[in-house]
Protein backbone atom coordinates (compact mmCIF):
# COMPACT_ATOMS: atom_id res chain seq x y z
CA UNK A 1 0.00 0.00 0.00
CA UNK A 2 2.85 2.31 0.88
CA UNK A 3 4.18 1.78 -2.62
CA UNK A 4 0.85 2.54 -4.29
CA UNK A 5 1.42 6.24 -4.68
CA UNK A 6 4.98 5.95 -5.90
CA UNK A 7 5.68 5.40 -9.55
CA UNK A 8 8.84 3.34 -9.49
CA UNK A 9 11.52 4.31 -11.90
CA UNK A 10 12.00 1.07 -13.87
CA UNK A 11 15.48 0.25 -15.11
CA UNK A 12 15.74 1.17 -18.77
CA UNK A 13 15.78 -1.78 -21.19
CA UNK A 14 18.22 -1.19 -23.98
CA UNK A 15 17.06 -1.81 -27.57
CA UNK A 16 17.96 -5.23 -28.98
CA UNK A 17 20.23 -3.62 -31.58
CA UNK A 18 22.47 -2.05 -28.91
CA UNK A 19 22.67 -5.36 -27.02
CA UNK A 20 23.61 -7.21 -30.21
CA UNK A 21 26.24 -4.58 -31.06
CA UNK A 22 27.81 -4.88 -27.60
CA UNK A 23 27.82 -8.67 -27.85
CA UNK A 24 29.55 -8.55 -31.23
CA UNK A 25 32.04 -5.98 -29.91
CA UNK A 26 32.83 -8.15 -26.87
CA UNK A 27 33.32 -11.26 -29.02
CA UNK A 28 35.56 -9.39 -31.45
CA UNK A 29 37.58 -7.89 -28.56
CA UNK A 30 38.04 -11.34 -27.01
CA UNK A 31 39.14 -12.87 -30.34
CA UNK A 32 41.49 -9.98 -31.05
CA UNK A 33 43.04 -10.18 -27.55
CA UNK A 34 43.49 -13.93 -28.00
CA UNK A 35 45.22 -13.50 -31.34
CA UNK A 36 47.49 -10.74 -29.97
CA UNK A 37 48.37 -12.93 -26.97
CA UNK A 38 49.10 -15.86 -29.30
CA UNK A 39 51.47 -13.75 -31.38
CA UNK A 40 53.07 -11.87 -28.46
CA UNK A 41 55.27 -14.74 -27.30
CA UNK A 42 54.53 -13.90 -23.63
CA UNK A 43 53.36 -17.45 -22.95
CA UNK A 44 55.02 -20.74 -23.90
CA UNK A 45 54.54 -21.54 -27.55
CA UNK A 46 51.21 -23.28 -28.26
CA UNK A 47 49.72 -22.61 -24.80
CA UNK A 48 47.64 -19.98 -26.56
CA UNK A 49 47.59 -21.14 -30.21
CA UNK A 50 46.47 -18.79 -32.97
CA UNK A 51 42.80 -18.72 -33.96
CA UNK A 52 43.74 -20.11 -37.39
CA UNK A 53 45.40 -23.13 -35.72
CA UNK A 54 42.34 -23.74 -33.54
CA UNK A 55 40.04 -23.32 -36.55
CA UNK A 56 42.14 -25.81 -38.52
CA UNK A 57 42.08 -28.29 -35.63
CA UNK A 58 38.29 -27.85 -35.33
CA UNK A 59 37.78 -28.52 -39.04
CA UNK A 60 40.11 -31.52 -38.85
CA UNK A 61 38.29 -32.85 -35.79
CA UNK A 62 34.80 -32.52 -37.25
CA UNK A 63 35.77 -33.98 -40.64
CA UNK A 64 37.10 -37.25 -39.18
CA UNK A 65 34.75 -40.15 -38.47
CA UNK A 66 36.96 -41.21 -35.58
CA UNK A 67 35.76 -38.23 -33.50
CA UNK A 68 32.11 -39.22 -33.99
CA UNK A 69 32.90 -42.75 -32.83
CA UNK A 70 34.31 -41.37 -29.55
CA UNK A 71 31.39 -38.91 -29.29
CA UNK A 72 28.97 -41.82 -29.71
CA UNK A 73 30.78 -43.80 -26.97
CA UNK A 74 30.50 -40.89 -24.53
CA UNK A 75 26.89 -40.16 -25.54
CA UNK A 76 26.03 -43.85 -25.06
CA UNK A 77 27.58 -43.88 -21.59
CA UNK A 78 25.72 -40.69 -20.60
CA UNK A 79 22.46 -42.04 -22.07
CA UNK A 80 22.77 -45.33 -20.17
CA UNK A 81 23.59 -43.47 -16.94
CA UNK A 82 20.58 -41.18 -17.38
CA UNK A 83 18.28 -44.11 -18.05
CA UNK A 84 19.44 -46.00 -14.92
CA UNK A 85 20.10 -43.07 -12.59
CA UNK A 86 17.16 -41.02 -13.86
CA UNK A 87 14.60 -43.84 -13.47
CA UNK A 88 15.98 -44.77 -10.04
CA UNK A 89 15.89 -41.09 -9.09
CA UNK A 90 12.26 -40.70 -10.23
CA UNK A 91 11.23 -43.86 -8.34
CA UNK A 92 13.01 -42.84 -5.12
CA UNK A 93 11.80 -39.24 -5.50
CA UNK A 94 8.15 -40.34 -5.83
CA UNK A 95 8.55 -42.62 -2.81
CA UNK A 96 10.06 -39.86 -0.66
CA UNK A 97 7.70 -37.18 -1.96
CA UNK A 98 4.61 -39.28 -1.28
CA UNK A 99 5.59 -40.49 2.19
CA UNK A 100 6.43 -37.90 4.83
CA UNK A 101 7.89 -40.51 7.20
CA UNK A 102 10.32 -41.90 4.59
CA UNK A 103 11.21 -38.36 3.57
CA UNK A 104 12.13 -37.45 7.15
CA UNK A 105 14.06 -40.69 7.58
CA UNK A 106 16.15 -40.66 4.40
CA UNK A 107 15.92 -37.42 2.42
CA UNK A 108 18.52 -35.57 4.50
CA UNK A 109 21.08 -38.23 3.51
CA UNK A 110 20.33 -37.61 -0.17
CA UNK A 111 20.34 -33.85 0.36
CA UNK A 112 23.81 -33.82 1.90
CA UNK A 113 25.32 -36.59 -0.25
CA UNK A 114 24.04 -34.95 -3.44
CA UNK A 115 26.63 -32.16 -3.72
CA UNK A 116 29.67 -34.26 -2.63
CA UNK A 117 32.36 -34.78 -5.31
CA UNK A 118 31.37 -38.03 -7.04
CA UNK A 119 34.63 -38.50 -8.96
CA UNK A 120 36.25 -39.74 -5.72
CA UNK A 121 34.09 -42.87 -6.04
CA UNK A 122 35.80 -43.74 -9.34
CA UNK A 123 38.41 -46.12 -7.80
CA UNK A 124 35.53 -48.01 -6.18
CA UNK A 125 33.61 -48.10 -9.47
CA UNK A 126 36.67 -49.52 -11.23
CA UNK A 127 36.88 -52.30 -8.61
CA UNK A 128 33.19 -53.08 -8.99
CA UNK A 129 32.67 -52.67 -12.73
CA UNK A 130 36.10 -52.84 -14.36
CA UNK A 131 38.01 -50.34 -16.48
CA UNK A 132 35.57 -50.37 -19.45
CA UNK A 133 32.52 -48.18 -20.09
CA UNK A 134 30.58 -49.80 -17.21
CA UNK A 135 32.58 -47.94 -14.55
CA UNK A 136 31.94 -44.62 -16.33
CA UNK A 137 28.23 -45.40 -16.59
CA UNK A 138 28.17 -46.33 -12.90
CA UNK A 139 29.87 -43.09 -11.86
CA UNK A 140 27.54 -40.98 -14.02
CA UNK A 141 24.53 -42.93 -12.70
CA UNK A 142 25.60 -42.12 -9.16
CA UNK A 143 26.07 -38.46 -10.13
CA UNK A 144 22.67 -37.98 -11.77
CA UNK A 145 20.62 -40.01 -9.29
CA UNK A 146 20.74 -37.37 -6.54
CA UNK A 147 19.50 -34.23 -8.38
CA UNK A 148 16.70 -36.19 -10.07
CA UNK A 149 15.54 -37.84 -6.81
CA UNK A 150 15.62 -34.57 -4.86
CA UNK A 151 13.81 -32.61 -7.60
CA UNK A 152 11.09 -35.24 -7.98
CA UNK A 153 10.59 -35.50 -4.20
CA UNK A 154 10.26 -31.71 -3.94
CA UNK A 155 7.96 -31.70 -7.00
CA UNK A 156 5.66 -34.32 -5.45
CA UNK A 157 5.25 -32.18 -2.34
CA UNK A 158 4.53 -29.04 -4.35
CA UNK A 159 1.59 -30.46 -6.31
CA UNK A 160 -1.39 -28.18 -5.81
CA UNK A 161 -3.86 -29.96 -3.50
CA UNK A 162 -6.72 -28.45 -5.54
CA UNK A 163 -5.59 -30.47 -8.57
CA UNK A 164 -5.57 -33.65 -6.51
CA UNK A 165 -9.04 -32.91 -5.13
CA UNK A 166 -10.32 -32.20 -8.65
CA UNK A 167 -9.02 -35.60 -9.74
CA UNK A 168 -10.64 -37.26 -6.74
CA UNK A 169 -13.95 -35.48 -7.31
CA UNK A 170 -13.94 -36.85 -10.87
CA UNK A 171 -13.39 -40.28 -9.30
CA UNK A 172 -10.16 -40.74 -11.25
CA UNK A 173 -8.56 -44.13 -10.68
CA UNK A 174 -4.87 -44.49 -9.67
CA UNK A 175 -3.67 -44.72 -13.30
CA UNK A 176 -5.60 -41.61 -14.31
CA UNK A 177 -4.41 -39.75 -11.21
CA UNK A 178 -0.77 -40.52 -12.11
CA UNK A 179 -1.14 -39.81 -15.85
CA UNK A 180 -3.51 -36.84 -15.72
CA UNK A 181 -2.67 -35.15 -12.41
CA UNK A 182 0.64 -36.13 -10.80
CA UNK A 183 2.94 -36.39 -13.82
CA UNK A 184 1.71 -33.24 -15.65
CA UNK A 185 1.88 -31.28 -12.36
CA UNK A 186 5.40 -32.55 -11.76
CA UNK A 187 6.65 -31.86 -15.26
CA UNK A 188 8.77 -28.86 -14.33
CA UNK A 189 10.58 -30.41 -11.34
CA UNK A 190 11.22 -33.61 -13.33
CA UNK A 191 12.60 -31.65 -16.30
CA UNK A 192 14.66 -29.48 -13.97
CA UNK A 193 16.04 -32.61 -12.27
CA UNK A 194 16.80 -34.12 -15.69
CA UNK A 195 18.59 -30.93 -16.72
CA UNK A 196 20.75 -31.00 -13.60
CA UNK A 197 21.18 -34.76 -14.03
CA UNK A 198 22.41 -34.42 -17.62
CA UNK A 199 24.98 -31.82 -16.51
CA UNK A 200 26.45 -33.90 -13.70
CA UNK A 201 26.27 -37.16 -15.71
CA UNK A 202 28.21 -35.48 -18.52
CA UNK A 203 30.87 -34.21 -16.11
CA UNK A 204 31.08 -37.56 -14.31
CA UNK A 205 31.46 -39.54 -17.53
CA UNK A 206 34.04 -37.24 -19.09
CA UNK A 207 36.14 -36.88 -15.94
CA UNK A 208 36.18 -40.66 -15.52
CA UNK A 209 37.23 -40.99 -19.17
CA UNK A 210 40.10 -38.55 -18.63
CA UNK A 211 41.25 -40.61 -15.63
CA UNK A 212 41.21 -44.09 -17.15
CA UNK A 213 39.85 -45.15 -20.53
CA UNK A 214 40.79 -45.88 -24.12
CA UNK A 215 37.75 -44.36 -25.83
CA UNK A 216 35.35 -41.43 -25.48
CA UNK A 217 35.74 -37.67 -25.62
CA UNK A 218 37.44 -37.51 -22.21
CA UNK A 219 40.06 -39.92 -23.49
CA UNK A 220 40.63 -37.75 -26.60
CA UNK A 221 41.06 -34.63 -24.42
CA UNK A 222 43.65 -36.23 -22.14
CA UNK A 223 45.39 -37.76 -25.19
CA UNK A 224 45.67 -34.29 -26.77
CA UNK A 225 47.11 -33.04 -23.46
CA UNK A 226 49.68 -35.84 -23.24
CA UNK A 227 51.00 -35.17 -26.77
CA UNK A 228 50.67 -31.38 -26.20
CA UNK A 229 48.35 -30.89 -29.19
CA UNK A 230 46.84 -27.69 -27.80
CA UNK A 231 44.84 -26.54 -30.85
CA UNK A 232 43.08 -29.92 -30.88
CA UNK A 233 42.39 -29.68 -27.14
CA UNK A 234 40.91 -26.19 -27.48
CA UNK A 235 38.81 -27.36 -30.42
CA UNK A 236 37.47 -30.33 -28.46
CA UNK A 237 36.69 -28.22 -25.40
CA UNK A 238 34.89 -25.67 -27.58
CA UNK A 239 32.72 -28.36 -29.22
CA UNK A 240 32.02 -29.92 -25.83
CA UNK A 241 30.96 -26.59 -24.29
CA UNK A 242 28.65 -25.86 -27.22
CA UNK A 243 27.09 -29.33 -26.96
CA UNK A 244 26.68 -29.17 -23.15
CA UNK A 245 25.17 -25.68 -23.18
CA UNK A 246 22.96 -26.56 -26.17
CA UNK A 247 21.60 -29.76 -24.57
CA UNK A 248 20.94 -27.87 -21.33
CA UNK A 249 19.07 -25.10 -23.15
CA UNK A 250 17.08 -27.63 -25.23
CA UNK A 251 15.91 -29.57 -22.19
CA UNK A 252 14.95 -26.31 -20.48
CA UNK A 253 13.02 -25.10 -23.52
CA UNK A 254 11.21 -28.39 -24.23
CA UNK A 255 10.38 -28.72 -20.56
CA UNK A 256 8.92 -25.22 -20.52
CA UNK A 257 11.39 -24.02 -17.85
CA UNK A 258 11.81 -20.73 -19.69
CA UNK A 259 8.10 -20.04 -19.26
CA UNK A 260 8.40 -20.37 -15.47
CA UNK A 261 11.10 -17.75 -15.32
CA UNK A 262 8.94 -15.25 -17.22
CA UNK A 263 6.10 -15.40 -14.69
CA UNK B 1 0.13 -50.20 15.93
CA UNK B 2 3.92 -50.02 16.11
CA UNK B 3 4.09 -47.92 12.96
CA UNK B 4 1.45 -45.62 14.40
CA UNK B 5 3.54 -45.04 17.52
CA UNK B 6 6.60 -44.52 15.34
CA UNK B 7 5.03 -41.95 13.05
CA UNK B 8 3.67 -39.96 16.01
CA UNK B 9 7.09 -39.55 17.60
CA UNK B 10 9.12 -36.66 16.20
CA UNK B 11 12.49 -38.41 16.41
CA UNK B 12 11.22 -41.72 15.04
CA UNK B 13 11.95 -41.04 11.33
CA UNK B 14 15.54 -40.06 12.09
CA UNK B 15 15.97 -43.13 14.26
CA UNK B 16 14.62 -45.34 11.46
CA UNK B 17 17.04 -43.65 9.03
CA UNK B 18 20.08 -44.24 11.24
CA UNK B 19 19.03 -47.80 12.10
CA UNK B 20 18.45 -48.62 8.41
CA UNK B 21 21.93 -47.37 7.60
CA UNK B 22 23.47 -49.44 10.40
CA UNK B 23 21.45 -52.49 9.30
CA UNK B 24 22.69 -52.00 5.73
CA UNK B 25 26.33 -51.95 6.86
CA UNK B 26 25.73 -54.99 9.11
CA UNK B 27 24.22 -56.84 6.14
CA UNK B 28 27.24 -55.99 3.96
CA UNK B 29 29.56 -57.23 6.74
CA UNK B 30 27.68 -60.54 6.94
CA UNK B 31 27.57 -60.99 3.14
CA UNK B 32 31.33 -60.41 2.94
CA UNK B 33 32.06 -62.80 5.83
CA UNK B 34 29.99 -65.62 4.32
CA UNK B 35 31.68 -65.05 0.95
CA UNK B 36 28.71 -63.71 -1.07
CA UNK B 37 30.59 -60.43 -1.68
CA UNK B 38 34.29 -60.62 -2.56
CA UNK B 39 36.32 -58.99 0.24
CA UNK B 40 38.99 -58.01 -2.30
CA UNK B 41 36.42 -55.78 -4.03
CA UNK B 42 34.42 -54.55 -1.03
CA UNK B 43 36.29 -54.63 2.30
CA UNK B 44 34.20 -55.40 5.41
CA UNK B 45 32.90 -52.24 7.14
CA UNK B 46 34.69 -53.34 10.34
CA UNK B 47 38.04 -53.26 8.47
CA UNK B 48 37.21 -49.80 7.07
CA UNK B 49 36.45 -48.52 10.58
CA UNK B 50 39.67 -50.16 11.82
CA UNK B 51 41.73 -48.44 9.12
CA UNK B 52 40.58 -44.94 10.11
CA UNK B 53 43.24 -44.50 12.78
CA UNK B 54 45.99 -45.73 10.43
CA UNK B 55 44.85 -43.44 7.58
CA UNK B 56 44.60 -40.42 9.88
CA UNK B 57 48.06 -40.86 11.45
CA UNK B 58 50.15 -42.42 8.66
CA UNK B 59 48.68 -40.47 5.72
CA UNK B 60 48.83 -37.06 7.41
CA UNK B 61 45.12 -36.46 6.96
CA UNK B 62 45.13 -33.29 9.05
CA UNK B 63 47.82 -31.61 6.90
CA UNK B 64 46.01 -32.74 3.75
CA UNK B 65 42.74 -31.39 5.10
CA UNK B 66 44.40 -28.04 5.80
CA UNK B 67 45.83 -27.94 2.26
CA UNK B 68 42.43 -28.69 0.66
CA UNK B 69 40.78 -26.16 2.99
CA UNK B 70 43.38 -23.52 2.05
CA UNK B 71 42.80 -24.18 -1.68
CA UNK B 72 39.02 -23.89 -1.18
CA UNK B 73 39.43 -20.75 0.91
CA UNK B 74 41.65 -19.08 -1.70
CA UNK B 75 39.22 -20.00 -4.48
CA UNK B 76 36.36 -18.84 -2.21
CA UNK B 77 37.92 -15.44 -1.53
CA UNK B 78 38.66 -14.95 -5.24
CA UNK B 79 35.19 -15.93 -6.37
CA UNK B 80 33.55 -13.77 -3.68
CA UNK B 81 35.59 -10.70 -4.72
CA UNK B 82 35.37 -11.20 -8.49
CA UNK B 83 31.86 -12.70 -8.49
CA UNK B 84 30.31 -9.88 -6.45
CA UNK B 85 32.29 -7.26 -8.39
CA UNK B 86 31.07 -8.79 -11.69
CA UNK B 87 27.49 -8.85 -10.42
CA UNK B 88 27.66 -5.23 -9.23
CA UNK B 89 29.15 -4.16 -12.56
CA UNK B 90 26.41 -5.90 -14.51
CA UNK B 91 23.72 -4.49 -12.23
CA UNK B 92 25.17 -0.99 -12.63
CA UNK B 93 25.44 -1.16 -16.43
CA UNK B 94 22.15 -2.56 -17.71
CA UNK B 95 23.41 -2.86 -21.28
CA UNK B 96 26.27 -5.07 -20.10
CA UNK B 97 23.82 -7.15 -18.08
CA UNK B 98 21.45 -7.58 -21.03
CA UNK B 99 24.36 -8.59 -23.25
CA UNK B 100 26.19 -10.95 -20.87
CA UNK B 101 23.76 -12.41 -18.33
CA UNK B 102 22.70 -15.25 -20.64
CA UNK B 103 26.38 -16.00 -21.35
CA UNK B 104 27.11 -16.28 -17.63
CA UNK B 105 24.04 -18.51 -17.18
CA UNK B 106 25.22 -20.68 -20.09
CA UNK B 107 28.68 -20.88 -18.54
CA UNK B 108 27.08 -22.13 -15.31
CA UNK B 109 25.86 -25.20 -17.22
CA UNK B 110 29.18 -25.76 -19.03
CA UNK B 111 31.52 -28.54 -17.83
CA UNK B 112 34.31 -26.10 -16.86
CA UNK B 113 36.14 -28.69 -14.75
CA UNK B 114 37.01 -30.52 -17.99
CA UNK B 115 39.40 -27.69 -18.75
CA UNK B 116 41.77 -29.01 -16.08
CA UNK B 117 44.32 -30.35 -18.65
CA UNK B 118 44.37 -26.86 -20.15
CA UNK B 119 44.92 -25.28 -16.73
CA UNK B 120 47.73 -27.76 -16.08
CA UNK B 121 49.44 -26.51 -19.23
CA UNK B 122 48.96 -22.87 -18.22
CA UNK B 123 49.69 -23.06 -14.46
CA UNK B 124 51.64 -26.32 -14.21
CA UNK B 125 50.83 -29.30 -11.98
CA UNK B 126 50.53 -27.32 -8.76
CA UNK B 127 47.99 -25.84 -6.36
CA UNK B 128 47.19 -22.94 -8.72
CA UNK B 129 45.67 -25.30 -11.28
CA UNK B 130 43.40 -26.64 -8.53
CA UNK B 131 42.54 -23.20 -7.14
CA UNK B 132 41.87 -21.67 -10.57
CA UNK B 133 39.57 -24.53 -11.61
CA UNK B 134 37.69 -24.15 -8.31
CA UNK B 135 37.46 -20.40 -8.89
CA UNK B 136 36.39 -20.41 -12.55
CA UNK B 137 33.90 -23.26 -12.16
CA UNK B 138 32.24 -21.61 -9.17
CA UNK B 139 32.14 -18.03 -10.47
CA UNK B 140 28.85 -18.02 -12.49
CA UNK B 141 26.44 -18.69 -9.57
CA UNK B 142 28.00 -15.86 -7.52
CA UNK B 143 27.61 -13.37 -10.39
CA UNK B 144 24.04 -14.48 -11.16
CA UNK B 145 22.91 -14.42 -7.52
CA UNK B 146 24.50 -10.99 -6.99
CA UNK B 147 22.52 -9.60 -9.94
CA UNK B 148 19.37 -11.30 -8.62
CA UNK B 149 19.97 -9.87 -5.15
CA UNK B 150 20.25 -6.28 -6.38
CA UNK B 151 17.34 -6.66 -8.82
CA UNK B 152 15.15 -8.02 -5.99
CA UNK B 153 15.65 -5.04 -3.68
CA UNK B 154 12.21 -3.81 -2.63
CA UNK B 155 11.16 -0.59 -4.40
CA UNK B 156 10.04 0.94 -1.14
CA UNK B 157 13.58 0.71 0.30
CA UNK B 158 15.05 2.40 -2.77
CA UNK B 159 12.41 5.12 -2.61
CA UNK B 160 13.12 5.70 1.11
CA UNK B 161 16.77 6.21 0.14
CA UNK B 162 15.73 8.65 -2.61
CA UNK B 163 13.44 10.58 -0.27
CA UNK B 164 16.35 10.93 2.17
CA UNK B 165 18.41 12.26 -0.76
CA UNK B 166 21.14 9.64 -0.35
CA UNK B 167 24.03 9.88 -2.79
CA UNK B 168 24.59 7.05 -5.24
CA UNK B 169 27.30 5.46 -3.06
CA UNK B 170 25.22 5.91 0.13
CA UNK B 171 22.27 4.33 -1.67
CA UNK B 172 24.53 1.39 -2.56
CA UNK B 173 26.14 0.85 0.86
CA UNK B 174 23.11 1.65 3.03
CA UNK B 175 20.23 0.27 0.96
CA UNK B 176 21.11 -1.93 -2.02
CA UNK B 177 23.99 -3.99 -0.65
CA UNK B 178 22.44 -4.85 2.77
CA UNK B 179 19.14 -5.75 1.06
CA UNK B 180 20.90 -7.94 -1.50
CA UNK B 181 23.28 -9.60 0.99
CA UNK B 182 21.17 -12.69 1.84
CA UNK B 183 20.74 -13.53 -1.87
CA UNK B 184 24.40 -12.79 -2.56
CA UNK B 185 25.34 -15.21 0.20
CA UNK B 186 23.20 -17.91 -1.45
CA UNK B 187 25.43 -17.42 -4.50
CA UNK B 188 28.60 -17.49 -2.39
CA UNK B 189 27.37 -20.66 -0.66
CA UNK B 190 26.69 -22.33 -4.03
CA UNK B 191 30.05 -21.09 -5.28
CA UNK B 192 31.88 -22.52 -2.25
CA UNK B 193 30.13 -25.88 -2.71
CA UNK B 194 31.13 -25.93 -6.42
CA UNK B 195 34.67 -24.89 -5.44
CA UNK B 196 34.98 -27.71 -2.91
CA UNK B 197 33.66 -30.30 -5.38
CA UNK B 198 36.02 -29.13 -8.09
CA UNK B 199 39.05 -28.74 -5.82
CA UNK B 200 38.75 -32.28 -4.42
CA UNK B 201 37.93 -33.66 -7.89
CA UNK B 202 40.94 -32.05 -9.56
CA UNK B 203 43.23 -33.10 -6.67
CA UNK B 204 42.10 -36.66 -7.34
CA UNK B 205 42.46 -36.37 -11.12
CA UNK B 206 45.92 -34.78 -11.23
CA UNK B 207 47.13 -36.70 -8.16
CA UNK B 208 48.29 -33.57 -6.40
CA UNK B 209 47.31 -31.70 -3.25
CA UNK B 210 45.29 -32.75 -0.22
CA UNK B 211 42.33 -35.07 0.35
CA UNK B 212 41.62 -35.87 -3.32
CA UNK B 213 45.18 -37.04 -3.83
CA UNK B 214 44.96 -39.22 -0.71
CA UNK B 215 42.12 -41.25 -2.28
CA UNK B 216 44.07 -41.64 -5.52
CA UNK B 217 47.22 -42.65 -3.62
CA UNK B 218 45.48 -45.28 -1.52
CA UNK B 219 43.61 -46.68 -4.55
CA UNK B 220 46.84 -46.98 -6.54
CA UNK B 221 48.41 -48.85 -3.61
CA UNK B 222 45.34 -51.14 -3.61
CA UNK B 223 44.74 -50.28 0.05
CA UNK B 224 41.02 -50.94 -0.17
CA UNK B 225 39.96 -50.34 3.46
CA UNK B 226 42.10 -47.17 3.42
CA UNK B 227 40.51 -45.99 0.13
CA UNK B 228 36.99 -46.49 1.49
CA UNK B 229 37.95 -44.79 4.78
CA UNK B 230 39.41 -41.81 2.89
CA UNK B 231 36.27 -41.52 0.71
CA UNK B 232 34.13 -41.62 3.86
CA UNK B 233 36.34 -38.95 5.43
CA UNK B 234 36.00 -36.65 2.37
CA UNK B 235 32.22 -37.12 2.38
CA UNK B 236 32.05 -36.25 6.07
CA UNK B 237 34.17 -33.12 5.54
CA UNK B 238 31.94 -32.06 2.59
CA UNK B 239 28.73 -32.65 4.54
CA UNK B 240 29.99 -30.69 7.58
CA UNK B 241 31.07 -27.88 5.25
CA UNK B 242 27.60 -27.71 3.63
CA UNK B 243 25.91 -27.74 7.04
CA UNK B 244 28.12 -24.90 8.31
CA UNK B 245 27.35 -22.84 5.19
CA UNK B 246 23.63 -23.43 5.67
CA UNK B 247 23.85 -22.21 9.28
CA UNK B 248 25.58 -18.99 8.15
CA UNK B 249 22.97 -18.50 5.41
CA UNK B 250 20.10 -18.91 7.91
CA UNK B 251 21.80 -16.43 10.22
CA UNK B 252 22.09 -13.88 7.39
CA UNK B 253 18.57 -14.35 6.02
CA UNK B 254 15.99 -12.14 7.74
CA UNK B 255 12.88 -13.92 9.11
Amino acid sequence: MAEAGITPKRPRNWPIGAVAMLRIALILAALLSWELLARSGWLYRDVVPSLAAIGGALANLLSHGDYYFHLAVTAGEIGAALAIGGLAGVAVGILLGANRFLSKAFESYLYYLGPTPKIIFFPVMIMWFGVGPSSKIALATLSCFFPVALSVAAGMRQIDQVLIRVGQSFRANRRHMILKIYLPAMRHPIINGARLGVGVALIGTLLAETKLSNKGIGFLIIQAYSIFDMPRMYAMLAVLFVLAIGVNALIGRFGGLDTIKRK
Amino acid sequence: MTSGVLTRHALAPRLVGVLSLLAFFALIEVLIRIGVINRFIVPPPSEIIGSFGRVITEEHVFERFLLTAAECLTAGVMLTVFGIAGGVLMHRFKLLQQACETWVAALASAPIVLMYPLFMVIFGRNVWTIIMIGFVAALPPVILKTIEGFAGTRRVLIDVGRSLKLTRSQQFYKILFPAALPTIFVGVRLGLIFALINVVGVEFLINFGGLGQLINDLAERYDLPGTYAAIFFVIMVSVLFFMALEKVERWLRPE
